[in-house]
Order: C-alpha cells, then structure tokens, then sequence
C-alpha cells in the first residue's frame, strides 16, 4: 500500500471526530442514567473536564515498565479497532484502513487491550486489581463466545471476512440489513454487546462500589487519562462495529452518529433497568440463551 | 491468624534486608519491605509558570473533584446523601471515587480518632499532587465534643494542611455543598497549594503526627 498523507490525515480527522462523540454520548448516557434516578446529573463538560484534570496531575507514580505499558496496549487495542474499521460507506477517506479480513484482525484487537491491561494492572501489585483482572478476563472470555458465532454466522451467509464487504452487501434498502437476513446472528450480537459495554448487568469488573474499581485501582493522572481517552474511543468504535455487521453501515456522518447513538443507548437502556450481576451469574447467562442463539444462527447458514 | 501475619512487618525477620544467593551463584540483596513502601520524601511540584495554562488547569481541577471514599467519625453519615437526588454533588463536578490514587479531595468527616488518624496520613500521602483536604464539623477544629477524650486528636491541621473548614456538628449536607463551592474558590484562585506546603514543612507535620502515634510502624512516607 502507497502511503497516502491525505488519507492519513482523514484518519486522525476520524480519531478525533470519534474521541469526541464518545466523550459528548458518555456525558448525555450520564445524565439519561441521573434523570433515571430522579437526579439533575453532570453538566455536558464533565468527561472533557475529568479528562484535562487527570492529564493535568501534576504527580505520579509507577510500579515499573509493564504498569506503563499496560494503558498503552489499551490505548493501542482501542485505536487498532479503530484503524480497521471502516467509519463512512461510500467513501474511500472514511473507510480508515479497512482490508479484505480485517474482521479477524478487529477481534484480536478487542482481547489486546483486555491482556495488556492485565499485566500493566497486575504490576501494580495491588489486591484488588488481581481480582479484578482475574473476574474481567473469565467475563469477556464468555462474552466472546456468543459474539465470535455470531460473526462467523455472518461470515458464512456473506461469504466473506472483510467488513466493507458486509456492509457493501446490506445496502439498498433496510430490509437487506443483517438484521432482518439474519436475526439469530444480531440477537446474539445485541446480548453480547452488552457484556462489551460494560454496563449495569455485566458492570462488575470496574463498578467503582464493587472492590474498588477492579484493574484499574492503582492507575491515576496521566494512565487514567489515556484509559479514559480510550473507553471514550472504544465505546464508538465498538457501536460502529455492529453498526456494519447488523444495521446496514452508515453513508454519511449523520447516520453514523444516529445509529452508534442508538447502539450504545441499548445498552444503557438495559443497564438503567437492570441491576448488577455477580460474575459467576453473568458467565452462566452467556453461556446460556446467547450462546445458544449463536449456535442456531450458525447451523442456519451452514 | 497465621504466624507470620502475627509479628509486626518491621520486626519479622522474614521482612528483613538480607543477601540472596541466586539459582546461578549471583548474590544480590534483596529488601522485602521495600516491596511494600517508598521512604521517598515528597516533592514540591510547582505551579506551571504561564498564568494562562495554570488558570486554565486550575479551572478544569476546581469543576472535577474527585472525593476520597474515606469516612471518619460521625460525619460520614453526611457524605452518601451528597450523591442523592435531594443534593446531587455531581451538579457540581464532585464525584466519589473509591481509591486515594484517583482522588483529589479528602474529607475527614468529624472526630479522628488516633488509630483513625494513622490511616488517614497513609491515605493522604497516596493521593497524587495537587490534593485538597475538607475538615468537616467542630471536631476536626478543636475537638468539638470530644476536645478531653483521650484517644481523639483536637486539631486537624497539627496532622495535615487543611483547605476549607466547614463548622457544625454536624454540619447537614448543605453546609458541604456550601464548602465544595468554597474550595472551588479557592482553588480557582490559585490557593489549593497545600499539597505543597505539606512537602514545603514535611519535618514538621511528621515530628506532629510521630508526637501523637506512639506505635508507628509504617514508613515515614509511603507515596
């Protein structure tokens, strides 16, 4: 591949249009849930201004290379989903590097970050973080399972691993979308993508009233800083992925932001719904209905 | 309880600095304790020299203040209907946090007892640069009710730099509002310099804190 500044260029545009929205749909999430419960909430600026506060800590202090580290494959496995994920279809500056097969690649990036944090979080040497990378990683191990079949579901009914290819084969019309040519695939995505999200039901692992805040526990200032900028990425891109896979992709900016907004809105319409599950009752429940939905999505294409 | 948890760390010879032999014949020295704690003093960290930057940061510290999940004494009873609908801190950018690293405000919520008061220092030492403390209720003034009891300390800021005092006792959850918005003041205005000052007069407030704490086992500082 040649390299190509204006494409980079549109990239970084992208990155920064994206850290953005997720920063502005985690303010407006924040304060659905405050009105929820009956509370005024945040103002709009909150996320911006925690974010400039943390990276504005004057102090810090490490535990070695791998607690570095640790935010920085994070922060890495946030932005390589991002990288390979095409944002905008139809037009070849939107679609970032997307290639033939980089669903696969889309995948491993969301366990990358998960690993990474493990090992930066167990540097830290604190208790609480090992139960709480120990209960994060056992979680999305099973979150995986229904979200993998419902992925290669789709994989087969396409024939094909490249998500520009998905979603160019969903066009013309809403009834072509994933959704409705293969219900079973997008149930198991919808129920996995709350697990991914981490919101009430499977809200755990980093649940600051849990013990305290799970892997994170020692990380501050500038390491929470880059978390943070991260979740706010990855909670886009992940919105953006099932955009593609189920809901037909988006052709203009407008689209984009409707449909993320109305993905990320479900699992928060859940979350404010729904209370907490303990860890070995989330487990079961993937490998219940979800997995199950998956299997039957899988078998219907075979 | 097992044997080892018994002793004291500091006094455990299991704890105790020693040389090792390695696997390869390499000996090295190895300090348990130091696995556990720092003795690094802290560090003045000072303000950024261009006014404009420091304005700007100083805004952004003041409109996010982190709380400290830390109660002592009777006032911490004051502290969970902050995040209630009736007052609703996070109106105001005050948001609990569970861990000192995270946190930029302490509030030492009444009385301190001196057991209490050990835990409170470790939990000071561990927040990070700038830090703000709030004294809530007569206690943590001058003993309030308790000023003859023999095992509560009467003055707060013999121990550690004190932000914003907020009289009472005890003091409803308006009257903290009312002492966030103050500190917001006063950080705006550039004076939440007091994690400087506690690193500016260290030899003091630890010849204080040591005064009072007659079995201190734990590192002079410890982050």
């Amino acid at each position: 591949m040649d390299f190509d500044l204006k494409r980079l260029g549109f990239t970084l545009l992208g990155l920064l249009i994206v850290l953005n929205w997720g920063l502005l749909m985690s303010a407006i999430m924040r304060k659905m849930g405050a009105r929820v419960a009956r509370r005024y909430g945040i103002p709009w600026r909150q996320p911006w201004v925690d974010l400039v506060k943390n990276y504005a800590i004057r102090s810090q202090i490490t535990h070695g290379v791998m607690f570095y580290l640790g935010p920085v494959f994070r922060f890495s496995g946030g932005v390589g989903i991002f990288l390979f994920m095409p944002m905008i279809i139809g037009s070849k500056l939107w679609l970032n590097y997307s290639f033939q097969g980089d669903l696969v690649l889309i995948m491993y990036f969301q366990f990358f970050g998960m690993l990474g944090m493990a090992l930066g979080a167990g540097e830290g040497g604190h208790p609480h973080s090992a139960i709480g990378i120990s209960r994060g990683l056992s979680q999305f191990t099973v979150i995986e399972v229904p979200l993998t079949l419902a992925i290669l579901s789709l994989a087969i009914q396409y024939q094909t691993l490249s998500l520009v290819d998905i979603v160019e084969a969903q066009q013309g019309g809403f009834q072509n979308w994933s959704m409705w040519t293969n219900p079973f695939a997008t149930a198991a995505g919808m129920l996995a993508i709350l697990g991914i999200m981490g919101h009430s039901p499977f809200n755990l692992v980093k649940a600051p009233n849990e013990i305290p805040i799970g892997p994170p526990t020692e990380y501050h200032a500038t390491f929470l800083g880059v978390l943070r900028t991260n979740a706010a990425v990855l909670h886009v891109v992940e919105a953006a992925l099932f955009m593609n896979l189920f809901f037909g992709g988006a052709t203009n900016w407008f689209e984009f932001i409707i449909k993320t907004f109305l993905i990320y809105f479900w699992s928060v319409f859940v979350g404010v719904v729904f209370p907490r599950f303990r860890i070995e009752q989330s487990v079961s429940w993937f490998l219940k209905v979800p997995l199950v939905l998956g299997i039957i999505a899988i078998i219907l294409f075979m | 309880m097992s044997e080892e948890n018994k002793i004291n760390k500091f006094e455990n010879p299991l704890y105790a600095k020693r040389e090792v032999t390695g696997p390869d014949g390499e000996v090295f020295t190895v300090d348990p304790i130091k696995d556990y704690f720092s003795d690094a003093r802290p560090k003045v960290h000072e303000p950024n020299s261009i006014p404009v930057i420091e304005n700007f940061l100083n805004w952004a510290r003041s409109e996010s203040l982190w709380v400290l999940g830390f109660g002592t004494g009777c006032g911490s009873i004051e502290i969970p209907p902050l995040i209630t609908p009736r007052f609703d801190a996070f109106r105001f950018g005050v948001q609990m946090r569970p861990t000192p690293r995270q946190s930029n405000v302490f509030i030492i919520s009444g009385y301190l007892s001196i057991k209490t008061l050990k835990r409170a220092i470790r939990s000071y030492e561990q927040m990070q640069n700038p830090k703000y403390v709030l004294a809530l209720g007569s206690c943590t003034i001058n003993g309030g009710m308790y000023f003859d009891s023999y095992n509560t300390i009467n003055r707060l800021d013999q121990y550690m730099p004190v932000d914003v005092y907020i009289a009472g006792c005890m003091p409803r959850p308006e009257a903290l509002l009312a002492g966030f918005n103050k500190l917001k003041e006063f950080i705006k205005a550039g004076k939440g310099e007091k994690a400087n000052d506690y690193a500016r007069n260290f030899d003091w407030y630890k010849a204080n804190q040591k005064k009072i704490i007659k079995d201190w086992n734990m590192p002079d500082y410890n982050w």
